[in-house]
Formats: structure tokens, C-alpha cells, sequence
């Protein structure tokens, strides 16, 4: 029932089809936007990645123009099977929803506004809510290694979400301000972790 | 009423270069630049009515899959509207096909472009001391962005009174997904399905 460790064995997409057809299952139950499943797909069931990997990708993913989880199906396409893999990765994420969301359009047109369907908009939007808040939790774990340390961590985490989650400050001041201050604590770290063994040798 | 549409090569090709020129200013998710999409398409060019733009919205939503698809709606309800002269079925469906194709390269190929490259020179240099900062400088600052965008979606509903039971929901849901491994379509089926019958 439980989170599983971290150091379990990773896998990879065994080729362009498996990444295809695995975006495409995982994009097609993402109801309300596919981050909560992306996590628990990639990293739970399939283990493509570590928690500590997805943290570090969706920093990637999220400081990139563009949606967030096609930047991620386009990046981890890209690692495993270069330019051809990318191409899977982001199909597999748009070909078949779209099919869906035009279907819907053409069926649904006018349903959207009626009072049942703005009710389960609201439903399924506090659920998905619920959703994105447990994948932040659970990723907690993930800043265990960090260079910078759990405190300084928590530290960064806090002031970021007081700027967007309360100050309502742009996304992207909040990215290049609180995100230099990491980034450059986090290099003074890493740099003072290369040069301690270096030291010890020499005392 | 839906606008009855003219377009040219010309008009096809300007849009294209707004929903690319939209395209790399969308950091955190396309709908940040939805109400630049509203200037465009309903105040400036009347190409999409106010109804049309909003259940664009509201049905990729609804639907499974990356919320990006909103815009390939809107591209869809363009071409349908520049069909609506022309006489309907094949017609209307290759001009909202063309539609959809036009809005989602625009908003797609420049941030994927961007991205790819970055990505690829950020991975063959991933042991460089800079690379690694970056990940993990950026990675408390990525969690927090997840609750704060939780927040923010729970704060969208702000009459305590009659919202409560939407955030019990919420926190009923938080608890479920870190807990436990049930499958994620069950809770969005049963937010679904409380919202449609209005007990939350």
C-alpha cells in the first residue's frame, strides 16, 4: 500500500511503439490533466525512472516553453530513441485525445453549458486538485539527496509557493528568482563536495 | 451565433504565426496565454464567438488527455465557422481538420523545437557541475509548484459555504492518491459523478 523505495531497478522503453502506445494509454485516462498519472506511470508501475529523475525532468519540462507533459514525452522519447523517439513520445501523447476531444466537440457541442455537466466539472476538478497535490507530496522524498540540504530545501519550496500559491505572483518571475537563488546555492555545494576529498587527501 | 468566415491562404498563415509567437512565451501550461487566444480570435478577428472560445476550453477539459487540446478546438470551430459559406460535410470537415493542423503546429513546433535541442545539449553535458545545479536547485522549487497549483485550483472555489464539500473532496482525494495505489479513474469518475448529480 505504501510508496516504494527509490533504488529499485529502472527500466526503458523497449522501442518507439512501446513509448507510442504507452503515452498514448497514459494520455487517455488523464482526465483533468495528465500530471498525477505521468508520475505514477513512469515512475511506479512502468520504473522508467527514479523519483529523483522525474523531479529533475519536470524541472526541465516545466521551465520549458510548451505543455509540460507533451515537453515530457518529448524529452524522455528523445533520450531513449533520439529525434524518431521524441516524435513517438509526443504523438502518443496527442494523436488519440485529440481524436477523443473532437468527437466529444462534435457530439457534445452544446452539453458543456448544461447544469450537470458544469456540476461534474467541478467534481472532477477538485479530484484532479487532489491529484496534483499527492504527486507533490509524494515527490518530498525525492529532495532527500539533494546537495543543498533538506533545510535550505524546504526553504526554496516555501518561498515558492507563498510567491505563486498566495502573492500570485507570475510563474516565471517566481522561476528565475527563486530558481537563480537555488541553482547558484546548489553549484556552491557541488562545488564544495568535489573539492572535500580532494582536501582530505592532501591533509 | 457562429461567424460566417472567409479565410484565405493569408489569414490561415497569420494565425499560424500568432499561436507560434504564443508558443514560447507559454511557460507553466498553454492556458496561461488563453486570454491572449481571446484577444485574437474573438475581439480582433471575430473568427470564434464568445461561446465557441469558452466551450473550447471547457470540453478539452472535460476531456482526457493534455489540456494543450484546447486549442486544437479552437483551430476546429475556426475552420468550421470558415466552411459555414461553403456548404457543410466533407467540406466543413477538411477546413476544421485544417484548422486543428494550423493552431496546434503553431503553439507546438517552436516550444518543442526549443525544447528538444535544450534538452539534448542539457543531457550529453549532464555530468557538467552547472547541469547538475540546476536540477537540483530547481527541484524544491518544481515540488512546490505542484501545491501551489493544487491551492490555486481549490481557491478558484471561494464561497466556503457552499464549497465545502469540494474541498473535502480534494483533501479526501490528496490522502487516497499518496496513499494507496487505486487507480486514478475511479476518484475522477466519482468527482464526475458527485458534481453531475450536485452534491458537491
Amino acid at each position: 500500500m505504501l510508496a516504494m523505495p527509490d533504488a529499485l531497478p529502472v527500466n526503458r522503453p523497449r522501442s518507439k511503439t512501446d513509448l507510442f502506445v504507452s503515452f498514448t494509454l497514459l494520455a487517455l485516462q488523464g482526465f483533468g490533466g495528465v500530471l498525477a498519472l505521468v508520475q505514477r506511470v513512469l515512475v511506479e508501475e512502468k520504473r522508467w525512472m527514479t523519483r529523483e529523475q522525474f523531479v529533475e525532468d519536470w524541472a526541465v519540462a516545466q521551465i520549458m516553453p510548451g505543455p509540460n507533459v507533451v515537453n515530457l514525452a518529448l524529452m524522455i522519447g528523445g533520450r531513449y530513441f533520439g529525434l524518431a523517439g521524441a516524435l513517438a513520445g509526443v504523438a502518443g501523447m496527442l494523436a488519440a485525445p485529440l481524436v477523443v476531444a473532437l468527437l466529444l466537440a462534435m457530439a457534445f457541442g452544446g452539453v458543456s453549458d448544461a447544469a450537470w455537466a458544469q456540476g461534474a466539472l467541478r467534481g472532477m476538478g477538485a479530484v484532479s486538485a487532489g491529484l496534483i497535490a499527492a504527486v507533490g507530496l509524494k515527490l518530498i522524498t525525492a529532495l532527500k539527496g539533494n546537495p543543498m540540504g533538506l533545510p535550505v530545501c524546504v526553504a526554496l519550496a516555501l518561498l515558492s509557493f507563498l510567491g505563486v500559491g498566495v502573492m500570485r505572483w507570475p510563474l516565471a518571475w517566481v522561476l528565475l528568482g527563486v530558481g537563480v537563488l537555488g541553482c547558484s546555492w546548489a553549484y556552491v555545494q557541488l562545488a564544495r563536495q568535489a573539492a572535500e576529498p580532494a582536501r582530505k587527501e592532501a591533509a | 451565433m457562429n461567424p460566417v468566415l472567409q479565410l484565405g491562404v493569408a489569414d490561415w498563415w497569420d494565425m499560424f504565426r500568432h499561436f507560434a509567437s504564443l508558443s514560447l512565451l507559454a511557460v507553466g501550461g498553454a492556458i496561461t496565454t488563453a486570454p491572449d487566444m481571446h484577444r485574437y480570435l474573438v475581439d480582433h478577428t471575430h473568427w470564434l464567438s464568445e461561446t465557441q472560445f469558452t466551450s473550447s476550453i471547457a470540453l478539452a477539459q472535460a476531456a482526457p488527455g493534455p489540456n494543450i487540446l484546447f486549442v486544437a478546438l479552437m483551430g476546429w470551430n475556426v475552420g468550421l465557422n470558415a466552411a459555414a459559406s461553403m456548404g457543410g460535410g466533407w467540406v466543413s470537415a477538411a477546413m476544421a481538420a485544417l484548422g486543428v493542423a494550423v493552431a496546434m503546429l503553431g503553439i507546438m513546433l517552436p516550444s518543442s523545437i526549443l525544447t528538444y535541442t535544450a534538452t539534448r545539449w542539457a543531457h550529453q553535458h549532464r555530468e557538467m557541475r552547472a547541469i547538475r545545479a540546476f536540477k537540483a536547485g530547481m527541484a524544491p522549487i518544481v515540488i512546490a509548484l505542484l501545491l501551489a497549483t493544487a491551492w490555486l485550483l481549490t481557491l478558484t472555489h471561494d464561497q466556503p459555504t457552499r464549497d465545502w464539500p469540494l474541498y473535502v473532496l480534494t483533501v479526501l482525494t490528496t490522502l487516497v492518491v499518496w496513499r494507496t495505489r487505486l487507480h486514478m479513474l475511479w476518484l475522477i469518475g466519482a468527482g464526475g459523478l458527485l458534481g453531475a448529480l450536485g452534491w458537491v
